[in-house]
């Protein structure tokens, strides 16, 4: 099995140990940092698969994007230059929305849709409304996805959408809330487009308004 | 001839300790525990609720007068400002402290145990919370990182007694006073209003707070992401930390025990499926949970589980516990498929969206209510109640609920 393989299934499989050293070793063995980092993009494909398939859950999300961050710190100093990546499936910018900290359930969102295939703005949490819209400017987004797990975010969120709207953004971006305690009536009374009740649900919106598989 | 408080406070115990024992009350009992929702609702925000503790009791009372429900929170949850601010407390942010004077206080993710400190947990859980997680999580207690460990107090331990010496342990030791003063007056106040809900013929919906042993250790002791990778990466450590945690599980309830209403609130974080597999949730979470709760069941504490998010896979797990003895709230999970599971064993709470309460018309949150007493309240075993804490909502929806109800769910 070539080492690129045995990394993939290091990391597919959490091995955190044996991920560490293999990535070492082909480091050593001069391996090119940019087929170090493909490996790792491929095992977390996989693992975003496992993930959507119910076989693994937040441990195992956690682990992944620990060992990503290990590897990415090993090899980032050796990258030259930033090579371009592949074309990417859209742009989506989440953020959990103005008075609420809560990010878990955002970053999963974020980390899934990277798996995917997505270039992903995350502007972290407690983001006011002016922060998503000038972000939306900035960057052109598909997909905007608000993440909030209090019940003050339905306001804050509805507050977001108005503010997108009132930019004359509206038109020009797709909108999906998540959190624990939305659902349709909420998205009704924000104005968004949809709700996804899981990190699977987001990609699979975001897909289908991206025209992906 | 109108009921005297009394009467009433009697008829409401009784009407949800049968709810309980899945016998058929007089009528479906109905509460809404809150948090921010009586203070949006009186006008006081809650950063005053939070530092004037007369202003967070009158907003209370007015909730009881208003909405009368069956049993009632008070103002426990306003926890109080003035302490958190001498402690310094790092792991909260709440208003005037990173948050607006409205919005909920929140908790500040970190690890406050570090991975290889589980065996000083293990070893001396009492130890490792006074001189580890204290000094961590309170900017005024840092002083005591140096106490003297009591566990060697024998014989020559009195020699090791100059660490109360040091400028920085006395510096603690003052804020520790005062921060106690101010905790004191808080919890005055508490039993004041508690006094005066039980008089007004409000039985209170607390008789203690707990956290199932994987959130005592997965909370505000090693966070989230680290506990869950612990799941994975040290599993042995941690299945050792959670026997500890259930023995702190079962006194933090315990207290409840010979209350007029025995009611333990056990807050369920990371339980949910979001979080873990079920696989995960039956080795790590559930048996640890399980064997605690039964342990607070014989000494006579009624265990009211807090179930957040969705937990149907769940179920067929939760289920296997004695008949007619505990509360589970639900929250997102589907009333049907929860009643058939569980119906038969533990007396369903919850569950009114809390979305329909902000957003909906009073017409829609009849209608849910309506649908929740037909498929979980036909015989008893369902206490009605929103799908999570009451904060932003529409004041004629909440009205709508609790109306509703004491018409619609009259039994006899």
């Amino acid at each position: 099995m070539s080492k690129k393989q045995q990394l993939i299934d290091a990391i597919a499989d959490m091995q955190e140990d044996e991920a560490m050293l293999v990535a070492q070793q082909m480091l050593d063995d001069g391996e090119e940092p940019q087929a170090i980092l493909d490996a790792c993009k491929d095992a977390m494909a996989v693992v975003g698969q496992r993930y959507e398939k119910g076989e693994y859950f937040l441990p195992e999300l956690v682990i992944a994007g620990d060992m990503l961050t290990a590897i990415g710190e090993k090899i980032k100093p050796l990258l030259q230059v930033q090579t371009a990546g592949a074309a990417k499936q859209g742009t989506v910018v989440i953020g959990t929305v103005k008075g609420d900290i809560h990010d878990i359930g955002k970053d999963i969102v974020g980390f899934m849709l990277d798996v995917n295939g997505f270039e992903v703005v995350d502007l972290g949490v407690d983001v006011p409304a002016s922060d998503f819209v000038a972000k939306i400017h900035e960057v052109k987004p598909q997909v905007v996805g608000l993440s909030g797990f209090l019940t003050l975010a339905f306001d804050q969120m509805k507050a977001t959408v108005d503010a997108i709207s009132a930019a004359g953004l509206r038109d020009q971006v797709k909108i999906m809330i998540g959190g624990a305690i939305m659902d349709d009536t909420v998205r009704n009374y924000i104005g968004a487009d949809a709700y996804g009740s899981d990190a699977t649900a987001a990609v699979r919106l975001a897909q289908g308004w991206t025209g992906g598989k | 001839m109108e009921k005297s408080p009394e009467q009433l406070y009697q008829e409401r115990l009784q009407r949800i300790k049968d709810a309980v024992a899945l016998k058929t009350p007089d009528q479906v009992p109905v509460f809404g525990p809150y948090q921010l929702f009586p203070y949006l609702y009186a006008g006081v925000t809650l950063k005053e609720a939070m530092n004037d503790y007369a202003a967070a009791r009158r907003a209370c009372h007015q909730f009881l007068d208003d909405f009368q429900p069956d049993c009632d929170f008070g103002p426990i949850l306003a926890y109080p400002a003035k302490p958190m601010d001498t402690l310094g407390l790092k792991w909260f942010k709440w208003p005037g402290h990173g948050l607006d004077d409205n919005t909920i206080y929140q908790f500040v993710e970190g690890e406050y145990m570090t991975a290889d400190e589980y065996d000083e947990f293990i070893y001396d859980p009492s130890d490792f919370m006074l001189t580890k997680w204290v000094p961590r999580s309170f900017e005024g207690l840092k002083g005591f990182a140096g106490f003297p460990t009591q566990r060697r107090m024998m014989w020559s331990g009195w020699m090791g007694l100059g660490a109360f010496a040091s400028d920085e342990m006395q510096e603690s030791f003052r804020i520790a006073v005062e921060a106690g003063k101010q905790v004191n007056e808080w919890w005055g106040s508490i039993g004041q209003y508690n006094d005066e809900a039980v008089a007004k013929g409000f039985p209170i919906a607390y008789a203690s707070f707990d956290w199932p042993p994987f959130d005592i250790i997965g909370d505000t002791l090693r966070g989230t992401r680290a506990i869950l990778g612990d799941i994975r990466r040290r599993p042995d450590k941690l299945l050792q930390a959670l026997e500890i945690a259930t023995k702190i599980f079962v006194e933090y309830g315990s207290g409840a025990a010979g209350a007029d209403l025995p009611l333990c609130w056990i807050w369920v974080h990371k339980g949910t499926r979001n979080f873990m597999s079920d696989e995960q949730f039956k080795t790590f979470y559930w048996p640890f949970l399980r064997a605690g709760m039964l342990a607070l069941i014989d000494k006579g504490v009624i265990p009211m589980v807090y179930w957040e998010a969705d937990i149907e896979s769940r179920l067929e797990h939760i289920v296997d516990i004695p008949k007619g003895k505990a509360i589970y709230h639900i929250a997102q999970t589907d009333i049907a498929k929860a009643k058939a599971v569980l119906g038969d064993t533990v007396c369903i709470m919850g569950n009114v969206p809390n979305g329909l309460l902000l957003a909906g018309t009073p017409d829609d949150v009849k209608d849910y209510c309506k649908m929740a007493i037909d498929v979980a309240g036909k015989d008893g075993g369902y206490i009605m109640d929103t799908a999570v804490m009451l904060d932003e909502a529409k004041p004629e929806n909440v009205k709508a609920m609790f109306e509703f109800t004491r018409q619609y769910g009259v039994y006899r």
